[in-house]
């Protein structure tokens, strides 16, 4: 209060608020004055989710990252990223005088002399290899629901990098500990890297401070494993969920849902207790794991020497993809002018980023197709965008197909199959499985939604067979409520685009680009007649029930 | 572009599906929120009490479970290994501190979960969204607002302060790339040769035996066996290339030897039967697709395989690719013997060793 309005009168220092009733009160009312934390919470305490049990996924990443930072401030207490060379002498006696970096050392100590260190490290990796997983069904879920339309193509994007960088950030951190498995992981970088022309061979120099392995690279990329890429992803994921928390989030169709609500429980107290307790669940549950399976036991894989290999030399699943590009890719070398251009490592480095950027593109690829501004909160069911989910599902089978590939000597041994065999599989099958996969998953959907169709306009089965007067046995069916019929039908459908008309009202020639024609071509591949179902009217309904008896 | 084609074709917005009232004639119309079902627990207080007991019941097994941590880590044995079934052996401590901390944890979530779902309302709330987009006023007033700033800036109007502020922005960021340069040295010449470089006719390099630390003669090396070996003493090295020496994995990455020994008449390649010594051939044990050591060797067909992505050579026809990623042969090391018989090297590889790389011009 200015004392010119107050002309000069000491104003009373009360303010005009009502005395707080209790000592909770009066600390919440002492932050309010500080923060403003009473409007803040206005909009949010009582802030309402939607409960689907696919909404948890997103939990389980969030979750999952969080054990990962907690048991990694941990191990960092202990690790010694350094490649400084020590005689081992400890209590894994198999290995004792053998030569091995400080790093390696220091990982046997967290494993067997730091109590509980083993199990740190477990849930660290564990938590992990579950983040990535999380990651991935997470993002399938948003793909095959159309949840990333807009106005959350953003997001989509946030996520697609958190995935990216979780990738990475799981290679480097397995690549810490020295051992012989993680050296020839690095290894493999270093041929990678060594694959792109021109600036290869500084990117390798650079990167490891001089010729592989050099002593440089366990302190380079532990800084980048805890520090520069978790602090990149941290940023992402605050982002990420406040937009989650802005945009609300989707929902089913169903009675009572629409565009422009979001129906579900308030934060305050379910949701907060059905998440809070969801993170113990998942807690307890990678630390139960951590507890009896044994991940990356480095001890029995000893410490890394270049001039010396691990017959299962296998990446952590997630890179298992990349892997098998790297397998099957024909050994192409192009010399010329004193040059080499090794394609045969070179493109399936290429293909590796490109083969995830498609999918980060879709929701643009298709906000474009469709050309559809609006706002979309209702989710749409799988089989109600066939051809999406056929793209996703092909992805899928592609992604499947590598993964065969990385994996082809463990195929071979334990199938007893030829590895030569395996790998020309993978060849002709990275080209047709994804095109089989994806018109088998595309008629599948139109079946679902013939299904549909059929039982809202005639009902569901009852199992009920009657016998007519006539002797012929029908099965009877029943009708469905309002609240299915409603729900089976609020899915939107969209109409393929038609070009503009070779001329226009004046009789002049229009000219149509090519832009504009792949587009309607493609419209017509998504929404025209035969790639979906026209879904039931009301007249056809009223019809069929108003006629003869149903059944 | 888009606007000719579009916008007709959007589904309508389905005022059927949407509308709060729903018409009377319409079998599709939104029925509206159904009405609350009511839990067992929210009528019958027996059966609430029963759940709370439920959900105390899983706080104090967590308690339990949170003193289990504890007592195990003070009280077992870190070397400790038990089998447990079906697991096997392992260690009692990580089995033990893992699963006290999974059930301590557990339980709270389980318990929280299960109050929520039975104890606390399950009654369901709309809440209205709103457009995330602002109304067109706001937009008008935004971008009146920016131009006026943008003009008092002079940005557009003075266009020499604003090329040349665009062109500091965009070369400032190169300090930042140059900075990067001492991270290492330059490739130079140094990824073309190895330590063999320095063996010359007159003054050899001795190949010495992995395992056993010896040089060797032909006859140590069985027909069929596959031996490795690495650089023995040398001018610059008077001790050879020893596992203490600061650069042994740098080393090590490039100079590894695969010793074979094929019957003379089965050598295929005439040119590589010439750089051996009596059938005795020596290849780089590092492949050449991305660089994982070699070890596995097949006698009956002499052919090397690469466990890391199976590229597959023929060490009797110059160790050519026959299957797999890799891209050219592996590289050949000329030997022959010295006056005592011990073999060695007598120059450097054929070519460049380990995966190929743009400089490399062979
Ligand atoms: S490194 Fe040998 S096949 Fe790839």
């Amino acid at each position: 209060m200015s004392s010119a309005s107050t002309s000069g009168k000491q104003a009373a220092p009360a303010s005009t608020r009502a005395k707080p009733a209790n000592k909770a009160e009066a600390a919440a009312d002492y932050l309010d004055g500080r923060l403003g934390i009473y409007s803040l919470a206005k909009a949010n305490l009582r802030k309402i989710f939607p409960d689907h049990w696919s909404f948890m996924l997103g939990e389980i990443c969030l979750y999952t990252f969080i054990i990962i930072i907690l048991t990694g401030v941990y191990l960092t207490l202990f690790f010694k990223p350094s490649m400084g060379e020590v005689i081992y002498n400890g209590s894994y006696a198999p290995l004792n005088g053998i030569r091995v970096s400080e790093a390696y050392a220091s990982t046997l100590d967290i494993s067997f002399e730091v109590r509980g260190g083993l199990l740190i490290r477990q849930i660290h990796h564990w938590a992990a290899i579950v983040f990535v997983a999380a990651m991935f069904v997470h993002m399938m879920r948003v793909f095959f629901t159309g949840a990333f339309r807009k106005p959350r193509e953003i997001n989509w994007v946030f996520g697609f990098l958190l995935l990216f960088l979780g990738f990475f950030d799981g290679f480097l951190g397995y690549s810490l500990p020295d051992d012989l498995l993680s050296g020839t992981g690095i290894r493999f970088m270093e041929g990678a890297i060594l694959a792109v022309p021109l600036v290869g061979t500084y990117i390798s120099f650079f990167l490891f401070g001089g010729q592989f392995p050099g002593t440089d690279i366990v302190p380079r990329f532990f800084t980048i494993h805890v520090l520069l890429i978790p602090g990149i992803m941290l940023g992402l994921l605050v982002a990420h969920l406040i937009l989650v928390f802005y945009h609300k989030h989707t929902q089913w169709a169903g009675p009572g849902k629409t565009e422009k609500n979001v129906v579900g429980m308030p934060l305050m107290p379910v949701y907060m207790a059905k998440a809070g307790g969801f993170f113990f669940l998942v807690f307890g549950i990678i630390a139960a794991m951590s507890a009896i399976a044994s991940v990356n036991p480095v001890w029995a894989y000893g410490p890394y020497r270049p001039d010396q290999v691990s017959t299962d030399a296998q990446p952590d699943w997630y890179m298992g993809f990349a892997e098998g590009l790297i397998r099957v890719m024909p050994g192409w070398e192009i010399r010329a002018w004193g040059h080499t251009l090794n394609l045969g490592v070179f493109i399936p480095l290429m293909l590796f980023p490109l083969v995830l950027a498609a999918i980060a593109a879709y929701p643009f690829i298709e906000g474009w197709i469709t050309g559809d501004k609006r706002e979309h909160h209702i989710l749409d069911r799988p089989r109600n965008a066939p051809v999406r989910t056929g793209l996703g599902a092909a992805w899928i089978s592609l992604y499947l197909v590598l993964l065969t590939g990385g994996g082809n000597d463990l195929l071979a041994t334990h199938f007893h199959l030829s590895l030569n065999d395996i790998t020309y599989f993978v060849r002709a099958g990275s080209f047709i499985v994804p095109v089989v996969v994806f018109f088998i998953t595309k008629r599948w959907c139109l079946g679902l939604q013939r299904r549909d169709k059929e039982k809202v306009l005639h009902g569901r089965e009852t199992g009920v067979i009657k016998r007519l007067p006539h002797g012929e046995f029908v099965e009877v069916h029943a009708q469905l409520p309002q609240d299915k019929l409603h729900t089976l039908t609020a899915h939107e459908q969209y109409e393929p685009l038609e070009l503009p008309a070779e001329v226009d009202e004046n009789g002049v020639a229009r000219k149509v680009g090519l832009i504009t024609k792949t587009r309607a071509k493609i419209s017509e591949g998504m929404f025209g007649e035969g790639n979906q179902i026209p879904k039931p009217t009301a007249e056809e309904h009223k019809e069929i029930t108003s006629g003869h008896g149903h059944h | 572009m888009s606007h000719d084609m579009s916008d007709d074709k959007l589904p309508a917005d389905t005022a059927e599906g949407h509308g709060e009232v729903a018409a009377a004639d319409n079998p599709f119309a939104d029925p509206g929120l159904p009405a609350h079902e009511v839990r067992r627990t929210d009528i019958d207080e027996r059966a609430a009490k029963r759940a709370e007991r439920h959900v105390s019941l899983l706080f104090i097994v967590s308690m339990l479970a949170t003193v289990g941590f504890i007592a195990s880590y003070v009280s077992i044995d870190p070397d400790k290994i038990v089998y447990i079934f079906p697991l096997g052996h392992i260690s009692a401590m990580n089995f033990a501190l893992g699963m006290t901390l999974g059930v301590a944890l557990f339980c709270i979530g389980a318990g929280a979960v299960h109050w929520a779902r039975t104890l606390m309302s399950d009654v369901e709330h709309p809440a209205e969204r709103h457009p995330i987009e602002a109304d067109d006023e706001v937009r008008a007033d935004v971008i009146e607002q920016f131009k006026t700033g943008a003009g008092e800036s002079g940005f557009g109007r003075r266009k020499m302060i604003r090329n040349t502020l665009i062109g500091s922005m965009a070369l400032v960021p190169l300090s930042g790339v140059m900075l990067l340069r001492d991270l290492g040295p330059l490739p130079e010449k140094s990824l073309d040769s190895t330590a063999w470089s320095e063996a010359t006719p007159a003054m050899p390099i001795q190949l010495i035996n992995m395992n056993t630390n010896e040089p060797m003669k032909a006859e140590d090396i069985g027909i069929g066996s596959l031996t490795f070996a690495m650089p023995g003493p040398s001018a610059l090295r008077p001790n050879g290339l020893q596992e203490s020496d600061e650069d042994f994995q740098q080393q090590i990455a490039k100079d590894a030897l695969m010793l074979i020994r094929i019957q003379p008449e089965d050598i295929k390649d005439a040119q590589s039967a010439a750089l051996g010594f009596e059938g005795v051939l020596a290849y780089s044990k590092i492949c050449t697709h991305v660089g994982c050591p070699i070890s596995l060797y097949e006698q009956q067909t002499h052919h090397a395989l690469c466990p890391c992505h199976q590229s597959t050579f023929d060490l009797s026809d110059g160790a050519r690719v026959i299957f797999g990623p890799a891209g050219h042969p592996l590289p050949q090391l000329k030997i022959s013997t010295d006056s005592l018989g011990y073999l060695v090297a007598t120059g450097d590889f054929s070519h460049p060793v380990g995966p190929s790389f743009w400089e490399r011009s062979e």
